[in-house]
């Protein structure tokens, strides 16, 4: 299979990043709670071929850039039960994500 | 049914025929069949062959939280190792010769200042190339919504406690990485061997719901 140049990578390490609050239908690999919130991108993992598509039978390319974001707890769930100091990170592709 | 249900079912039909049921003799639910019917499909149009399906059931059966245990190890034993590994965890496990088979693999090391834990929300990643088979609890909902929600009660739960001054660190395993816990090197193992240290790294501690003792 070729590999089709990926989409230009539009975010760096420490950029303050929002998860779109969206619902499309189909096969998603970003969790309900962490859409509309808002994380710093803690690391860039590299360009992966979209699951998106991939779960249709579709060749997921281009691939699309995947971003390791980091969220603080508190800025999750209300009433989250411990220190503010505790984080949550997961992986987060750039079509989901837009400037903070 | 459980093996006292069978009892009292035929305690009570004593005095019918009743041919005891066939425990071998199941039936297949609807995945089963589904992923059954997709196997011989793929078998029957040449894309993979039994060789390579029982293969690959060969090859994930052979590991095991030892290849882990392993890693860790050495982790603790040579710091530049340990460096190679937090900073590109596929390679560096590579040079032991630990495959990721087509997966990467994201190291993340617990300090006095952040402990780290995993969990998979949306399905049940893991990094069975090193681990071996996730335990039933990390597949289980409520784990996998919990762990995520409030860490620390599921952590007590797992006889874990994390002091308030350190963070915890929950990693999502949403998508295209495995992640494995370095736990720290507990205290009172300076004169260990690899082999030695190797004995106290738990699945549970890489999974990072545990602490490794020395003391045993």
């Amino acid at each position: 299979m070729t590999a089709a140049t990926p989409e230009e990578r539009r975010f760096e390490v420490g950029d303050e990043v929002r998860v779109a609050l969206s619902h499309p239908p189909g096969h998603r690999r970003t969790p309900f709670y962490i859409r509309g919130k808002t994380g710093v991108v803690e690391r860039y993992c590299g360009a992966f071929r979209n699951p998106e598509e991939l779960a249709y039978g579709f060749d997921g390319e281009p691939r699309r850039h995947l971003y390791r974001v980091r969220f603080r707890q508190h800025d999750i769930w209300d009433g989250y039960d411990g220190p503010e100091r505790d984080t949550l990170d997961l992986e987060i592709y750039q079509h989901w994500l837009e400037k903070a | 049914m459980a093996e006292e249900e069978r009892g009292h079912v035929e305690a009570h039909h004593h005095d019918h025929e009743v041919a005891p049921e066939n425990r071998d003799v199941e039936e297949t639910g609807h995945y089963e069949l589904m992923a059954t019917a997709i196997r011989e499909l793929l078998v029957e149009k040449g894309v993979v062959t039994p060789e390579q399906i029982r293969e690959q059931l060969e090859f994930m059966d052979s590991r095991g939280p030892a290849l882990g245990a392993e890693i860790v190890a050495r982790a603790w034993t040579d710091e530049a190792f340990k460096e190679r590994l937090l900073e590109d965890g596929t390679a560096a496990v590579d040079e032991l010769g630990i495959p990721m088979a087509g997966l990467e693999l994201v190291v993340v090391e617990n300090t006095p200042d952040t402990h780290n834990m995993i969990v998979c929300t949306l399905c049940s990643c893991y990094p069975r190339t090193i681990l071996g088979l996730p335990p039933d609890w990390y597949k289980s909902k409520s784990y996998r919504s919990r762990a995520v929600i409030e860490p620390r009660a599921v952590l007590e739960e797992f006889g874990t406690s994390i002091p308030e001054n350190t963070t915890v660190r929950v990693h999502d395993s949403n998508a295209d990485m495995r992640y494995l816990v370095l736990p720290m090197r507990p205290e009172g193992t300076g004169g260990w061997d690899a082999e030695r240290l190797a004995g106290i790294v738990t699945r549970d501690c890489m999974v990072g719901v545990a602490l490794p003792d020395a003391s045993g």
